[in-house]
């Protein structure tokens, strides 16, 4: 029973994850991006669209990075170059999303592709308890751990990731130490949000290998919450995406077992514990130093002073 | 020797102000070249061109004859040229060693951290400061910030080091010390430019001499040419340096009775141990003592900003720590912090706003409940005559304005609702000495009104000029008086690094 709710959890809680990180990325660098949901939607259909058409999954995730990326790259110029608003900026990116897969999405409703297949780590799959959990999954979760790894080495062991970090908490400082502080954040804003088009497309080519129009069904904006609760670190981001995983996995059991409670109310939880655990671990926070990256939503302007 | 660098008529203006008019100037290696201006003169703008986060409107910037033009700091890093800023360019959220890392030019971005703590590690002992590498940076103190921007600019290998008010923070034994290094880099053949307002280190360290006047380069002078009386004429016209007189009649009447003060701070230590002094109406009181040993801590209790742990602070019979006077009596009393930018100031409000920030519940500047925007600007008028603020347009922010100028517009708050107890902290730093001058008066004519104040600074001579009286402080503690009329810098600047002195029986 622990088994499979473990092995839920963490099934339900990918695609969150890569959309923390990929938020986590872009905020890290200075810039609040609210177009995640949209973003998660694009490359759900990018993914499905190539693996439908190629048979790859390979070139499927790839598709959803690359149109993620360059619809992350419109949130990108606006914010960076044209020093717009982040906030208008980034909800406009997620109407377009929402808008832009449901008018292309309409021909690949129906259709099904083989999807993402689990893959057993030979010896630590047989783990008692977590062993079917961490090592029976399928690549794109296995991606997902090397991700958290790697995304907190290079903020803290790179010359690249400090730089990044500064640029989120004081460009000016990164600029006069010589860094090129609207490339980098372009391309964080940028490849950040490739990585959350690879968690729209876990949805379609794992979750459930199909199309659905609006399938991230609210997980990008859970995933904008969960980037404050998890302190813009990427090993809390995982904790916080299965914290969500865990709630999902438990009310589907619910369901399956013919509860008397609605299906709304018990699809709603995972929704509603997530934010509930916000508040409180915000609530904490207050007392101690913010770890809120200090210029986060502010455009940075060279010639004015701060 | 063919100049190293050569500027030639930089222009350059903001929405409202013409920042720099007309400049032209010139470094040969191995020299330590000092721009000297009045609070807004355009020095910080000329250096912010040179090293290319401000582009210039026109005029040419010529290294080793060549013309460049740079559109970023990136730029100017490769042809040699660093910078420390008089706003510092520090991230307050990451620790000193991430501090130093970001700004070395060489290193790679896969590196090893053993590696790079050593060698900064060693340029921190050489400088004998007492810096914890991984402590985030916001714990830190001005002048170990300052350090830290130093550290930065000092690692990289520079043709050019420019350093804007370097010396605003540190104390005189510091700034030797920096000196020193100055020296050092000079032998080596980098150039330097400097930039002080204190007269004594511009005629110690200075080979040439560049005054800025009102945006325009109007004199250029070598080493020998000058003198200090000189130089302030050059800059502000020595007529203009406003007179004032020292209120020698004192009151008996007690405005603060401090018994027996004591502060921890959040390791558990004492800040502030047994500290008593009675504050006498209308007395300049100077606090002496090397930064760092408790001056900061008292100045926090007195305006509220802290908690005693221990101890009273009596004024009128009531004890100010608990009573529910301390409510009036923080808002009544008035603080010239340390640290300008963050507390002193909103630094997106306007001057006039910030202007009326303590009195925006008086009714002259009130209209019903509306707020009477007129009388807001004849007050902002007034205060920028009078104390010669520089300020951009009407409305302009704050945090536009030049550093002395913010530093300015603080001071002309803090005064203005005629304080009995002003606690200033370093109230001249940054200030041109014009502008020094006047501030001295404006206290010296508070005290003959009344007012009382405790003056920490770190300038011997400001303090011996103005106290009445001068107290010493040495690791939180008190430990004694001196007469400002009969002691000199020598015997006071024993008793800061802890020797007690007269009233030291011998036994301590
Ligand atoms: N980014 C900016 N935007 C608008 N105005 C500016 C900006 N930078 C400087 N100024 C204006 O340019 C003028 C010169 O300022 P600057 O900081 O160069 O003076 P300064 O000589 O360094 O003075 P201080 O001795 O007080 O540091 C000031 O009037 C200031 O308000
Ligand atoms: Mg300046």
């Amino acid at each position: 029973m622990l088994e499979i709710l473990l092995d839920a959890t963490v099934r339900a809680g990918t695609p969150i994850l890569f959309a923390t990180l990929g938020a986590i990325i872009n905020e890290r660098a200075g810039i609040i991006n609210l177009g995640i949901e949209g973003l998660m939607l694009i490359g759900a259909l990018a993914g499905f669209a190539a693996t439908h058409s190629s048979g790859s999954l390979l070139v499927g995730v790839s598709a959803a990075f690359v149109a993620a990326f360059a619809a992350g790259s419109i949130h990108a110029f606006i914010t960076v170059q044209l020093r717009g608003n982040q906030i208008v900026s980034g909800l406009a990116l997620t109407m377009f999303g929402i808008g832009i897969t449901a008018l292309f999405g309409k021909q690949l409703v129906g259709l099904t592709i083989d999807g993402f297949e689990r893959v057993a780590v030979p010896g630590l799959s047989q783990l008692p308890v977590v062993g079917k959990a961490i090592f029976n999954q399928n690549l794109l979760i296995y991606l997902s751990f090397f991700l958290v790894a790697a995304i907190w080495l290079f903020f803290y062991r790179t010359r690249w990731g400090l730089a990044v970090r500064t640029l989120g908490e004081n460009p000016a400082a990164a600029d006069t130490c010589g860094v090129p502080v609207n490339l980098y954040r372009f391309l964080a804003v940028t490849s950040g949000s490739g990585l959350v088009g690879i968690g729209g497309a876990y949805l379609s080519l794992a979750s459930t290998p199909m199309w659905i129009e609006n399938m991230s069904a609210g997980r990008g904006w859970i995933a904008v919450a969960l980037v404050i609760f998890a302190g813009w670190s990427s090993p809390k981001a995982l904790l916080g995406a299965y914290l969500f995983g865990g709630i999902t996995a438990m009310q589907l059991r619910f369901q399956a077992l013919g509860t008397t409670v609605s299906a709304h109310i018990l699809q709603m939880l995972p929704y509603f514990f997530t934010i509930i655990v916000l508040v409180i671990s915000t609530l904490r926070l207050q007392k101690g130093a913010s770890q809120q990256p200090e210029s986060l939503g502010l455009p940075y302007d060279r010639e004015d002073r701060k | 020797m063919p100049d190293f660098l050569k500027i030639e008529h930089i222009r350059k203006t903001f929405p409202g102000v013409i920042a720099l008019d007309d400049v032209s100037f010139s470094v040969a290696p191995g020299e330590i070249h000092t721009l000297l201006g009045e609070n807004g003169a355009g020095k910080s703008t000329l250096m912010n061109v040179l090293t290319g986060l401000y582009h210039p409107d026109s005029g040419e910037i010529r290294i080793d004859g060549r013309r460049l033009s740079f559109t970023s700091p990136r730029d100017s890093l490769a042809c040699g040229i660093g910078m420390v800023h008089q706003h510092f360019m520090l991230v307050p959220a990451h620790s000193v060693f991430e501090n130093i890392l970001l700004a070395l030019d060489n290193l790679p971005n896969l590196f090893s951290r053993k590696k790079y703590r050593a060698r900064i590690k060693q340029l921190i002992d050489e400088f004998q400061l007492d810096l914890d590498l991984d402590s985030p940076v916001w714990k830190l103190s001005i002048g170990a910030q300052q350090w830290i921007e130093l550290i930065k600019l000092l690692l990289r290998d520079c043709r050019l080091l420019i350093l804007d008010e370097p010396t605003a923070v540190l104390t005189p034994q510091e700034a030797e010390r920096l000196f020193k290094v100055l020296r050092q880099l000079k032998k080596q053949g980098k150039s330097i430019i400097f930039i002080s307002h204190k007269m004594r280190e511009v005629m110690e360290i200075s080979d040439q001499v560049t005054i800025l006047k009102k945006g325009r380069s109007i004199a250029s002078l070598t080493r020998g040419e000058y003198d200090e009386r000189k130089l302030a004429a050059l800059m502000i016209g020595a007529d203009k340096i406003p007179e004032w007189q020292k209120n020698l009649q004192l009151s008996t009447q007690i405005s603060l009775d401090i018994q027996q003060l004591s502060v921890r701070n959040d390791r558990g230590l004492s800040d502030l141990e047994d500290f008593s002094l009675q504050l006498i109406k209308g007395e300049i009181l100077g606090i002496a003592g090397v930064a760092g040993n408790g001056q900061k801590a008292l100045a926090e209790v007195l305006t509220g900003l802290r908690k005693a742990s221990h101890g009273r602070i009596m004024a009128n019979g009531e004890d100010l720590n608990n009573s529910s006077a301390r409510h009036s009596y923080i808002a009544g009393i008035a603080h010239i912090p340390e640290d300008r930018k963050t507390i002193g100031i909103a630094p997106d409000m306007s001057i006039d706003d910030n202007l009326i920030m303590k009195s925006f519940k008086n009714s002259a500047f009130a209209r019903g409940i509306f707020q009477d925007k007129k009388s807001i600007r004849r007050n902002a008028q007034e205060k920028i005559a009078q104390f010669a603020i520089k300020s951009g347009p009407e409305g302009t922010p704050v945090r536009y304005l030049s550093g002395g100028n913010i530093q300015k517009v603080i001071i002309a708050r803090e005064l203005s609702e005629k304080p009995a107890v002003l606690v200033a902290l370093y109230p001249t730093r940054g200030l041109d000495i014009g502008s020094a001058e006047y501030v001295h008066k404006v206290i010296a004519d508070g005290a003959a009104q009344g007012m009382s104040t405790i003056l920490i600074a770190e300038d011997l001579d400001e303090l011996l000029k103005l106290s009445d009286r001068i107290a010493v402080m040495f690791r939180g503690r008190l430990i004694g008086f001196v007469d400002p009329q009969n002691s000199s810098r020598e015997e006071i600047g024993l008793m800061m690094s802890g020797e007690t002195g007269e009233n030291d029986g011998g036994e301590a």
